[in-house]
């Protein structure tokens, strides 16, 4: 009841006053150390992107414009564009393509395709940039990245699209047709319109990772923004211009987030009344059923069979060479995981705090931290990382060189995936469950132990897996940070197929996608709950 | 079981903006079970919320027993209140089975003893077999006496019903009322129930208090609210009505049809509020009128009827057996005492 608990009137009610449908979630007073905890999240999220535009300032404007005025920039911006412009809408086409198939068509084995084409993002697109080079030399440059790009994050619109796909209402296309609407028209009006904030979403996320990717562009030998800032960044520090060129990163990321709000629309898609989902109707492919299997086997093949056999055929070379060192592929095995495990508790821990305001005090300030996060995870994993070499360099000087760093970053980027998982799980612990409890006689603790953690546990723990797995696999900022000494699967792989290495960086390529492996399920698992 | 009265003297709430509650008070007998009646967004479930535990009031106090839960100094918890409280969707705990459920409010050793289930699925309605069935598995009439035997395991003196049969079908809802109102006779829990079924409200309760705006129009028997509601708007929304003009000399109303008995003396320019089961059809003799449609329910029909030599439209509800065609001319007699309403200032 914000009349007595909110004297400062900062948590703003999302509804009108007294609205019935809120009054649930406004009876009992905004929890302060619960907006802290929140609000030191946030702030922790925004000081890289805060300490990025500071260095770039303090560079002068004379010294700014020199840099990025050059030609050199100019050449980066416009790689950097043209791999957007040119690798989005491809994934956009297959992603809505292959979820269209799997889920609204008569196509057989939909469970088996459903989990084959999310498989890609168990292979981390430098390793299958590494198998396609290393078997195919002439891949490479622009063409080069955007096949390897487009086929490595194609599932980032195939799940959000499948899942939707999947829990549209039969019931509005048969009311679209009745209203004299023709199936192509239905299609249009209806489903398009549902579609578009899921598939923007998924494309913005493509778009991003496109801004962030480094390992693929850097053996396509295309170079962007983020392999321009590590280089810089390897050839020795120069704080002002890699600032610089990580700030117009910034505002390029920032660019991409407005566009996709533009593309979402401001349309809500809303479930009205108690009314059951009408169970969709299949398309019926007909004689298109084997050119429709041949299309989807030669995306699957592409992207997942080619690249995961040719690692294993340089794996069973190294095996049979005796190439396979077991000392370092172990410590490098045991470090990914210790440092991936501090990262996934660290990001299910930060998120909580955030996630609990949501999902129990809705308001413009919980919501409004919630996007911030967003917004700091967008960033690129190179942008992260300098920022917060930056920090510790001048601030924090102990932690420089630590796994506590390198877990900070962990945090910063992949805190969302914890965030939507808390979130979902939370929504499974409603606040009428919570009173149900209370008015049979539990105490506030109790209720948490009996009711809230068992229905949330699963959820936060898929989104402690999550984090792992991102973690994992995660290059740029872990070039960046990992602590002196420690090489991870990824650093290892990197700097082992860096010399071109291929048998050497075989099995760390293979420790990884055996250790994303998991992923697939839990993603399929996303998209099964959609119902 | 002790049952205990409960006590609601000048309760107010308003979430941040204009009242909600506003000055509310409310007696309940000890073992009585009344019905807070309402449109959606009077209030109601307000009332029962602050009952609960779950609304902090901004002013009011109330009681149950001789305990006070709330007033100027705060509130007792909700899980310290010994109140069940039984929502619309049941809220049965998704992660527990009926016998988890069932026993969840228990002190820790008793929820050990599954046997006492048993007796409690029996004293709502539901087979003893249901106990290990998950709450996905029960329909939403088991759901509901499984939320209702879940709230009576510890033994309440007072339960609270929001809307519990509101979502379920026609003939489930008299099944689960009728079992319901059974077993909280048995346990002689205090039982405040709120809806917006004019119907349920009626034959559930010996009490039936009717909530507009935040505010009680009316407190009375589930006889006295419909036959002598305090004010034509209670009695609209507890009924069918018709409001005839009229002029009244105490003990009796002059209007179009005729000179009507009051139950109520008045006197001037009256509204006579009469039901349409008030009116009696007959062979048309002395006030005729003219069927104009017919809507047939089975054991009863509405009948629209146009008063012969006026613009005045009637509604009579009689046997359905006994309806007349439509274009029929019948006779329209009002055997019964009316009530009257003064007539509001600005109405011609």
């Amino acid at each position: 009841m914000p009349a007595f608990s909110d004297p400062s009137g900062a948590v703003l009610p999302y509804d009108g006053p007294g609205a019935p449908s809120v009054r649930a979630r406004r009876s009992t007073p905004t929890p302060w150390l619960v907006v802290v905890a929140a609000l030191l999240v946030a702030v922790l999220m925004l000081a890289p992107v805060l300490v990025v535009f500071g260095q770039a300032t303090a560079a002068g404007a004379a010294e700014a414009s020199r840099l990025l005025l050059r030609p050199r920039t100019a050449e980066l911006l416009r790689n950097t564009l043209v791999l957007v412009v040119l690798t989005v809408p491809i994934t956009v086409v297959l992603g809505c393509a292959a979820a269209w198939l799997v889920e609204r068509t008569t196509l057989a084995a939909a469970g088996v395709w459903r989990t084959l084409l999310l498989t890609p993002l168990a292979i981390p697109a430098f390793v299958s940039s590494y198998a396609w080079t290393s078997v195919l030399p002439s891949v490479q440059g622009l063409g080069g990245a955007v096949f390897v790009t487009a086929l490595a994050y194609y599932p980032f619109v195939f799940l959000p699209a499948a899942a939707l796909l999947r829990a549209l209402d039969q019931g509005h296309l048969d009311a679209a047709r009745s209203l004299g609407a023709s199936g192509l028209g239905a299609v249009l009006r209806v489903v398009a319109p549902q579609l578009r904030p899921a598939v923007a979403g998924g494309a913005l996320l493509v778009a991003l990772h496109l801004l962030a990717e480094f390992g693929v562009l850097q053996m396509m030998r295309f170079p962007t923004f983020t392999t321009a800032i590590l280089q810089q960044f390897a050839v020795g520090f120069s704080n002002s211009a890699g600032s610089l060129l990580a700030a117009t990163l910034v505002v390029l990321c920032l660019g991409l987030l407005a566009v996709e709000v533009l593309l979402r629309g401001r349309a809500r898609i809303s479930r009205l009344g108690p009314g059951t989902r009408q169970q969709p109707v299949a398309h019926r492919l007909g004689v298109w059923t084997v050119p429709a299997i041949g299309a989807l086997a030669i995306l699957v093949g592409l992207s997942v069979v080619v690249p995961a056999g040719i690692v294993l055929r340089w794996l069973l070379r190294a095996i049979s060479a005796g190439a396979v060192d077991a000392v370092p592929l172990l410590s490098a095995t045991g470090s990914t995981i210790g440092l991936a495990v501090l990262a996934g508790l660290a990001a299910t821990v930060a998120a909580l705090p955030g996630a609990w305001l949501l999902h129990r005090y809705p308001s413009r300030l919980a919501a409004g931290l919630e996007r911030m996060t967003y917004v700091a995870s967008a960033l690129p994993g190179v942008v992260i990382g300098l920022a917060l070499v930056t920090l510790a360099v001048q601030w924090a000087r102990p932690v420089y060189q630590t796994a506590a760093l390198a877990v900070a970053a962990y945090t910063v980027l992949f805190l969302p995936r914890a965030m939507v998982a808390w979130r979902s799980g939370l929504a499974a612990a409603p606040t009428e469950l919570v009173e149900a409890s209370r008015s049979l006689g539990v105490s506030g603790p109790g209720t948490f132990a009996r009711v809230v953690l068992p229905l949330v546990l699963p959820s936060a723990l898929t989104g402690f897996v999550l984090v792992f797995l991102a973690t994992a696999t995660e290059l740029t900022a872990t070039l960046l940070l990992a602590p002196t000494g420690t090489e991870t699967l990824a650093t290892a792989f990197w700097s082992a197929s860096d010399e071109l290495d291929y048998v050497a960086s075989a099995p760390y390529a293979a420790a990884m996608i055996a250790l994303s492996a998991p992923l697939t399920v839990l993603l399929r698992r996303q998209i099964l709950d959609q119902r | 079981m002790t049952s205990a009265g409960i006590t609601i003297t000048g309760l107010t709430v308003g979430y941040g903006g204009p009242a909600v509650l506003d000055q509310v008070s409310l007696q309940v007998r000890p073992g009585g079970t009344t019905a807070v009646l309402g449109p959606s967004g009077s209030g109601k479930t307000t009332l029962l919320r602050a009952l609960a535990g779950f609304v902090r009031p901004a002013h009011g106090q109330i009681e149950i027993g001789a305990k006070v839960l709330t007033d100027e100094k705060g509130m007792v918890a909700p899980e310290r209140r010994g109140i069940g409280y039984v929502r619309q969707d049941g809220a049965l705990f998704p992660h527990l089975d009926v016998t988890g459920n069932i026993l969840f409010g228990l002190p820790r050793a008793e929820r050990r003893r599954a046997a006492q289930v048993g007796p409690l699925l029996e004293l709502v309605g539901l087979s003893p077999d249901l106990a290990r069935r998950r709450p996905d598995q029960l329909s939403g009439g088991q759901q509901q006496r499984v939320a209702l035997a879940r709230a009576l395991a510890r033994e309440p003196a007072v339960v609270l019903l929001d809307e519990p049969f509101s979502s379920l079908d026609t003939a489930l809802r008299a099944a689960t009322r009728e079992a319901t109102l059974t077993a909280l006779r048995e346990r002689g829990a205090t039982t405040v129930l709120v809806t917006h079924d004019q119907a349920e409200a009626l034959s559930f309760a010996d009490q039936v208090a009717v909530m507009f705006d935040g505010r009680f129009a009316q407190i009375g028997t589930p006889a006295e609210v419909y036959d002598a509601p305090a004010t034509p708007e209670v009695g609209a929304f507890l009924g069918d009505t018709m409001l005839l003009p009229g002029l009244a000399d105490g003990r009796v109303v002059d209007c179009v049809l005729g000179k009507l008995d009051l139950t109520e003396p008045a006197t001037g320019d009256v509204l006579a509020m009469i039901r349409p089961e008030q009116l009696v059809l007959g062979a048309p003799s002395g006030l005729t009128a003219r069927v104009v449609s017919v809507a047939y329910h089975g054991p009863d029909a509405m009948v629209r009827l146009d008063l012969t030599d006026t613009t005045t439209r009637l509604v009579a509800r009689v046997p359905g057996h006994d309806a007349p065609e439509n274009g029929d001319l019948v006779g329209v007699v009002v055997p019964g005492a009316v009530r009257a309403y003064p007539k509001p200032a600005g109405s011609g």
